[in-house]
């Protein structure tokens, strides 16, 4: 579990080195092992060297290495986004995945995953001024809990929500729920152990409680065609459990305890470990999923409807500003578009929610509603401007001579036919926005994307979860398309 | 009688372009008075100026004891008296595209005037009934003929109740039987009592409604007079070639 920053960079894939953990390079003829994980911000289970970034290490580098030496292959790390590693080992990306993978019923019910090489503990992190009362999720009724979308930690909070009133929030890296615990936003953050430990060393002031909420496994992932792969890879990892290689190589990486003995036991012993962590999956069946997707679809609607309306507001402002105003506001509005326009709307949503934090801490849904209202603010604008001034300035003159105030000609002349030119693009603007709300899911807002993406890793297939999305954003868009070719169609006549 | 508008020495100029220097002219109270010459005479910016939709730069311009000084045109806040008497029919109309006929000339009865609906109502379908164009008060101007489009554009400015008439190149977009019509409108604004200043190259218009007409060439009135003498007799070459070009 070592994502930082997806950004839904489905499949996106990238040869970033190869890792021979011992330097000891292969006679070229030899076959590779090629295997996948997620070395952004993935200390300790993959990262970048320090020393030289085209090569990665952690542990699961090391692991991977006994594999491939077992294999008599030589490893070849393959760079892919961490939610993306079972969609693209199932496309044959990569052999296999490995890069804090957990075990769960839908993984091993679509892929073919290995024996269990690390157990790990769903630790809560609080502040210490909060570790005599949230204990445990049950006292956390009402309070925002942190963690990693779309992983067993996430499905124990939405248990937890039915259950207890606990309120999840999602994140799309491991770094920024123990920032923003910190900060006050969220109450605690539900993770791995490694993970809290490591934050733990990295921000400072956080209690880890020590009473484990889950105990889950990590396991390496195969596509499901490759299983005899799978079982010399379990072959390979019980024997380097047994001969004593994997308890180095977790003692060097500073992640071995007593429960990874304890577990290694139960494998080398042919003991069945179900996978199964406390958590459970979601439902595999579509009416499950749909209340959810609805949800988020409304979440998705609200927020759009929202953005657009400061983005009007705000963009008629400027666009009245840069009209009527003196020259220099009408520079300063000038220079908003521009910089808004020329930046990527992801950038200005974590400006908004992550920059400003130290002077002011939004809550999310206002810094989503404020990052995409004052991006489309810049467009609309831009629209708005052009529109007023394709009122013929003649009926502009014939107002004056009728003695209308300028104030009275925008509000009466040429307000009402600017808005007139102005419909169609800005409904065309609305459909995308409804589109680019899927971006705030950046900053913890779960809308209609981020919960397909969360039902598509449960039951490990984006067909369903994928036209179930498409076919709410299409009854959402449609009729405002429709909308926007009927007017464009009604005030062409006029033009 | 002191008349409706009075031009003492206007001077406009375009950056170091002289477009307009020491234009003379007066339009009296129930006068047509056909302000024409070539294009590019300056004949519009006459009109403009008098409206205060552009600068003049020497000069004095009297509207029914309105003085306008030169310089940059002041604030709407300091013209309300002018616009009060100064009405303006603009040559491609520019009605408000988005509301009706009606609407069109009820506008500035309801929110410059401040009348009440029906009284602005009232006073609108008089004014297009008067015009010939009654009936087609709840039309948009894109449904509107070019004769029947200039009518309302008329009306517009005739709602409230404006003296003295500005028009521009008001026959450009007619045939000669639409001319006719039209120039028995404006004899009978005139007869009410208002001037009308009407900037026109069309000298069988000028001949046949006019009152009085003034040549405008080299930036001047270079001829005025009654408009039949002037047109039949011209006695500047400039009045010459303005005949010689609507001939052909």
């Amino acid at each position: 579990m070592t994502k930082r920053l997806t950004l839904r960079a489905v499949g996106a894939v990238a040869v970033l080195g190869c890792a021979a953990p011992h330097g000891a390079h292969p006679p070229p003829a030899r076959p590779t092992l090629r295997w996948g994980g997620d070395a952004e911000g993935g200390a300790p289970f993959v990262e970048a060297d320090p020393a030289d970034p085209s090569v990665v290490r952690g542990f699961d580098v090391d692991i991977a290495g006994v594999l491939a030496r077992g294999l008599s292959r030589t490893p070849e790390f393959v760079q892919v986004a961490w939610a993306s590693i079972d969609a693209s080992v199932e496309r044959g990306d990569f052999d296999l995945g490995m890069s804090g993978v957990e075990d769960t019923p839908a993984r091993r019910a679509q892929h073919a995953v290995t024996l269990p090489y690390f157990e790990f503990r769903e630790v809560l992190a609080v502040r210490p001024a909060d570790a005599g009362r949230f204990r445990r999720l049950d006292d956390l009724a009402g309070r925002r809990v942190a963690t990693l979308g779309a992983t067993l930690a996430y499905q124990i909070l939405l248990d937890a929500e039915r259950r207890a009133g606990v309120i999840p929030v999602s994140y799309d890296d491991d770094v920024h729920p123990y920032s923003d615990l910190v900060e006050g936003r969220v109450d605690a953050v539900l993770l791995d152990h490694i993970i809290a430990q490591r934050a733990q060393r990295r921000t400072g002031g956080l209690t880890i409680q020590p009473q484990p909420v889950a105990v889950g496994h990590y396991v390496a992932v195969l596509a499901r065609r490759d299983s005899a792969l799978r079982d010399s890879a379990d072959a390979l990892l019980k024997a380097a459990m047994a001969d004593g290689t994997l308890e180095r190589i977790l003692r060097r990486w500073n992640v071995w305890d007593a429960s990874q003995g304890a577990l290694f036991q139960r494998v080398v012993a042919g003991g069945e470990e179900s996978g199964g962590a406390g958590g459970r999956a979601g439902p595999s069946w579509v009416g499950g999923y749909l209340p959810g997707l609805l949800r988020a679809a409304g979440v998705t609607l609200v927020l759009s409807f929202l953005a657009m309306g400061l983005a009007v507001a705000i963009g008629l402002v400027v666009a009245a500003g840069r009209i009527y105003g003196p020259r220099l506001l009408g520079g300063l509005l000038t220079g908003y578009v521009e910089v808004v326009r020329g930046t990527p709307v992801l950038l200005q949503l974590f400006v908004i929610y992550y920059g400003l934090a130290p002077v002011i801490r939004l809550p999310a849904f206002l810094a989503a509603v404020l990052g995409l209202g004052l991006n489309y603010a810049a467009y609309e604008s831009e629209i708005y401007r052009g529109a007023l001034e394709a009122v013929s300035s003649t009926q502009l003159e014939a107002a004056r001579t009728l003695g209308f105030a300028e104030a009275q000609i925008l509000r009466l002349i040429r307000g009402p036919q600017a808005l007139r030119f102005a419909l169609a693009p800005m409904t065309n603007d609305f459909v995308a926005l409804l589109k680019d709300s899927s971006l705030v899911s950046v900053i913890t807002v779960i809308e209609l994307t981020k919960q397909t993406a969360i039902y598509a890793t449960n039951v490990g297939s984006w067909v369903l979860p994928g036209a179930l999305c498409a076919i709410v954003y299409l009854a959402m868009s449609l009729p405002l398309a429709r909308l926007a070719r009927r007017l464009e169609r009604r005030w062409r006549v006029r033009a | 009688m002191s008349p409706l508008l009075s031009l003492e020495g206007l001077g406009v100029a375009y950056g170091r372009r002289d477009v307009l220097r020491e234009v003379e002219l007066t339009v009296a109270p129930g006068e047509v008075c056909a302000l024409m010459g070539l294009s590019g005479a300056g004949k519009t910016s006459v009109l403009r100026a008098v409206a205060a939709l552009q600068r003049f730069d020497t000069g004095s311009i009297m509207v029914d004891g309105v003085a306008l000084r030169p310089g940059p045109v002041p604030p709407e806040s300091r013209l309300r008296a002018l616009r009060r008497k100064v009405g303006m029919v603009f040559q491609e109309h520019a009605l408000f595209e988005h509301l009706s006929a009606l609407e069109n000339v009820t506008l500035a009865l309801r929110h410059v005037l401040r009348q009440e609906a029906s009284q602005a109502r009232r006073r609108a379908e008089d004014l297009l009934g008067t015009l010939g164009v009654g009936e087609r008060r709840d039309a948009y101007p894109h449904q509107l003929s070019g004769g029947e489009a200039q009518r309302v554009a008329i009306a517009r400015a005739l709602a409230p109740d404006p003296r003295l008439l500005l028009m521009d190149e008001p026959t450009a977009a007619l045939d000669p039987a639409r001319r006719g019509g039209l120039g028995e409108v404006l004899r009978g604004l005139a007869a009410q009592g208002r001037g009308l200043l009407i900037a026109t190259h069309d000298t069988h218009f000028a001949e046949g409604y006019a009152d009085r007409a003034a040549i405008l060439a080299d930036g001047r009135v270079v001829e005025s007079g009654l408009a039949r003498e002037v047109l039949q007799r011209p006695r500047h070459e400039a009045t010459r070639h303005l005949l010689q070009a609507d001939a052909e």
